[in-house]
């Protein structure tokens, strides 16, 4: 990094500040020093440093130097456009400033989230950020972190901030190859600490929701920015959860479960509920199914019976997709087992032969 | 202002070696963190450029403030700051007058900027800075019972005002925050957090499928991911653990003190929350196309493409119970193919359970 280049540029945001008229690109070589004198040459560093005051959020102001003279453009930045606005904190608010900037530490925002300190500090604000744990966060026990381990968050949240639609490779679930798709990306969201984009997929002409971790290799940017539009009320975070909830659970199953087994399972049991958290706990009437048995009726029934089952429960759980409880069931092995529907208890005995196959 | 005559500064010479232009002929590398940029990008003069633009309103809005504080909050070494400060009182614009824009001293360790021209305040948030707090305060407060909503509330209001057109994309980004059955939980460990009491739990590990009880004494409540989990100190395992707020299946306020141990070493939330150890078997699954999500699931050491959608995939872990329960899971679509043992005891589980539906 060059010590000369920074002293340049920063003489000419000064420069550019201090004036009310427009300056030409002459009175500004004359003005800040360590430009060549030389006119090609001037010309390209001038441009290459207008564009650095650009990226940094310099509004960069462009204008005609008369109204009659359209010719000589100038520039000049106005102070009121440049300026962080005045802004007081009080102490809680400054308390949680610092606990917001650390949510980002080591993600693909933290740069941008300290940039925003560093302003905020050069405001007169002093938000407690609490290094070394001092932290209005740590003092209560409390770190939020957001990770972004996936490679497309950078690009991506530069295509939506810009507007510019992009292409990636995905590989959507259960497909043995990436395809290439086209995207005009309108948000992208955290849900369950995954990273997704949402948008209009422009080969298929519809709403998407892609899972940034199944994007293989680099997003790139298929279009200028400022081309996207995004629909007018459009809430990017309803668009992913509507595509990522699960249906409801219409269905019921009823399993027998081994005693001292299968929570996972009786979490969701509408009868009788939480079977055997506690199996003294006298289970409410109206949750029992009366066609079924409670924990108790059902090991006196098997006891009675002899049944290799003794002492199991029989519980009543709702599911939505058939495939993936069969799923969830078989992962419990030989502590439940599908009573019913028929189905759903085939479904399992091919999952489980499966892992013999 | 007449151009450079005085010098700024200490007695000795303020500006260290005399001549503005040759003090400080390294610049200061740029720290991590003080200015924005995105990951493993190398320092450049406009990062730089960036931090003096915030130096001269960090001063002025200040009226006096000490070097070492001044370099504290900007992360650099009193040198690399002082030599910031001497460029900056260098800056002179040379047309149609020689003018010095900027004029500051810093005699006896305190800085004081008398002139600051049309520098006195910090540049606008840029539309990156904005959005990675506005993004990360709506996260918060959407923590139930995490912080103070109202603080949360009004700190959105100023930025977003101060922000102005900058504060637009990021409403573009979300983070949200799981929250089915953890609220109950949450407000019974602030409580118990703020008033330093031991919990009692009982968890549900599904790797295991069991529903444990134990007592802890709460160290933080993290919020990783989305997902909040109470950090403790586990007094059945006597040592740092992590519950998932949405596997405790009770919880209880104990009137008995927190005792978390001095030497308890909290987890270390950016280094991700699951690391393996050394002592940790290590387990290799190969999963067709429909059993992918396994690796976006489960942190995997590696990952290896087998053609026609089949990965083969390597992950450590200390208890292999919940590898055997995902095999199960994954029927035709998964098979561990090392240890062998485990690979073994998986067929004597799906046995075991197409046995028991054989006779019932």
């Amino acid at each position: 990094m060059s010590r000369r280049k920074t002293e340049r540029l920063l003489s000419l945001v000064v420069c550019l500040l201090s004036t009310r008229r427009y300056l030409t690109a002459e009175q500004i070589r004359r003005a800040v020093a360590g430009y060549p004198e030389q006119p090609e040459a001037f010309k390209r560093m001038f441009e290459r440093d207008k564009e650095e005051l650009r990226e940094l959020g310099v509004p960069l102001e462009t204008g005609s130097l008369s109204p009659l003279d359209g010719e000589d453009i100038g520039y000049r930045v106005q102070q009121q456009a440049y300026e962080l606005p005045e802004l007081r904190l009080e102490a809680d608010e400054a308390a949680v400033l610092g606990l917001a900037a650390r949510v980002w530490q080591h993600a693909e925002l933290a740069g941008a989230a300290a940039g925003a300190l560093l302003k905020l500090r050069a405001a007169g604000i002093d938000p407690d950020d609490g290094d070394a744990g001092a932290g209005a966060g740590a003092r209560q026990g409390i770190e939020p972190r957001v990770h972004t381990t996936e490679p497309a968050f950078g690009p991506l949240w530069e295509a939506v901030r810009d507007r510019r639609p992009v292409t990636f490779a995905y590989r959507a679930a259960g497909r043995s190859e990436p395809q290439l798709r086209e995207l005009e990306p309108w948000g992208v969201v955290n849900r369950h600490g995954r990273w997704y984009v949402a948008g209009r997929d422009r080969g298929r002409d519809a709403v998407r929701v892609f899972r940034l971790g199944r994007i293989e290799g680099d997003v790139r940017f298929s279009g200028p920015p400022g081309t996207v539009t995004v629909p007018a009320g459009t809430d990017v975070r309803e668009v992913v959860r509507t595509w990522d909830s699960v249906p409801p659970r219409e269905n019921t199953a009823v399993l027998r479960v081994r005693p001292g087994a299968g929570y996972g399972l009786r979490r969701y049991a509408t009868s009788p509920p939480d079977a055997d958290s506690s199996p003294a706990r006298s289970v409410p009437s109206d949750s029992v199914r009366s066609d079924s048995a409670s924990p108790d009726s059902a090991r006196a029934g098997s006891a009675r019976a002899g049944s290799a089952q003794a002492g199991w429960d029989t519980i009543t759980v709702p599911y939505s997709d058939v495939g993936w409880f069969a799923d969830h069931v078989a992962s419990f092995g030989a502590d439940v087992v599908v009573i019913d529907p028929p189905h759903l208890r085939d479904a399992v005995i091919s999952r489980l032969k499966g892992v013999l196959a | 202002m007449s151009p450079r005559e005085k010098a700024p500064g200490a007695p000795a010479g303020p500006r260290g070696p005399r001549g503005p232009r040759e003090a400080g002929a390294h610049g200061a590398a740029a720290i991590p963190g003080t200015a924005h940029r995105l990951r493993g990008q190398a320092a450049t003069s406009a990062e730089r450029l960036q931090r003096l633009l915030a130096l001269v309103p960090y001063v002025v809005s200040r009226k006096a403030v000490g070097l070492a504080d001044t370099a504290t909050a900007f992360g650099l070494s009193e040198r690399q700051l002082v030599d910031d400060l001497n460029l900056l009182w260098c800056v002179e614009l040379r047309n149609p007058d020689p003018f010095c824009p900027i004029d500051l001293s810093y005699e006896g360790g305190e800085i004081v900027v008398s002139q600051a021209e049309s520098m006195g305040r910090p540049l606008r948030l840029a539309v990156d800075e904005a959005s990675a707090l506005l993004v990360a305060l709506r996260m918060l407060a959407d923590i139930p019972g995490l912080e103070d909503r109202s603080a949360l509330s009004r700190l959105i209001a100023k930025l977003e005002a101060a922000a102005g057109e900058a504060a637009g994309p990021s409403a573009q980004v979300a983070v949200q925050v799981d929250k089915p059955t953890g609220d109950q939980a949450i407000v019974q460990i602030r409580d118990a957090l703020e008033r330093k009491r031991r919990v009692h739990l009982r968890y549900y590990v599904p790797g295991r499928d069991e529903a444990t009880q134990r007592d802890v004494d709460p160290m933080r409540l993290l919020v990783v991911e989305g997902r909040a989990y109470l950090e403790g100190w586990c007094r059945r395992a006597e040592g740092v653990r992590l519950f998932r707020l949405d596997r405790i299946l009770s919880i209880d306020v104990l009137d008995v003190p927190a005792a978390v141990p001095e030497d308890a070493q909290p987890v270390d939330v950016d280094q991700g929350l699951f690391r393996p150890s050394a002592d940790d078997v290590h387990v290799t699954i190969e999963v067709s196309a429909a059993g992918r999500w396994v690796a976006e699931y489960y942190p995997c050491e590696s990952a290896e493409e087998l053609g026609d959608g089949w990965l083969r995939i390597g992950l450590r872990t200390p208890d292999t119970r919940w590898v055997r329960r995902l095999a199960l899971r994954l029927g035709e679509d998964g098979r561990v193919i090392a240890p062998e043992d485990l690979r073994a005891q998986i067929r004597q589980d799906a046995t075991a359970a197409l046995a028991a539906y054989a006779s019932g």
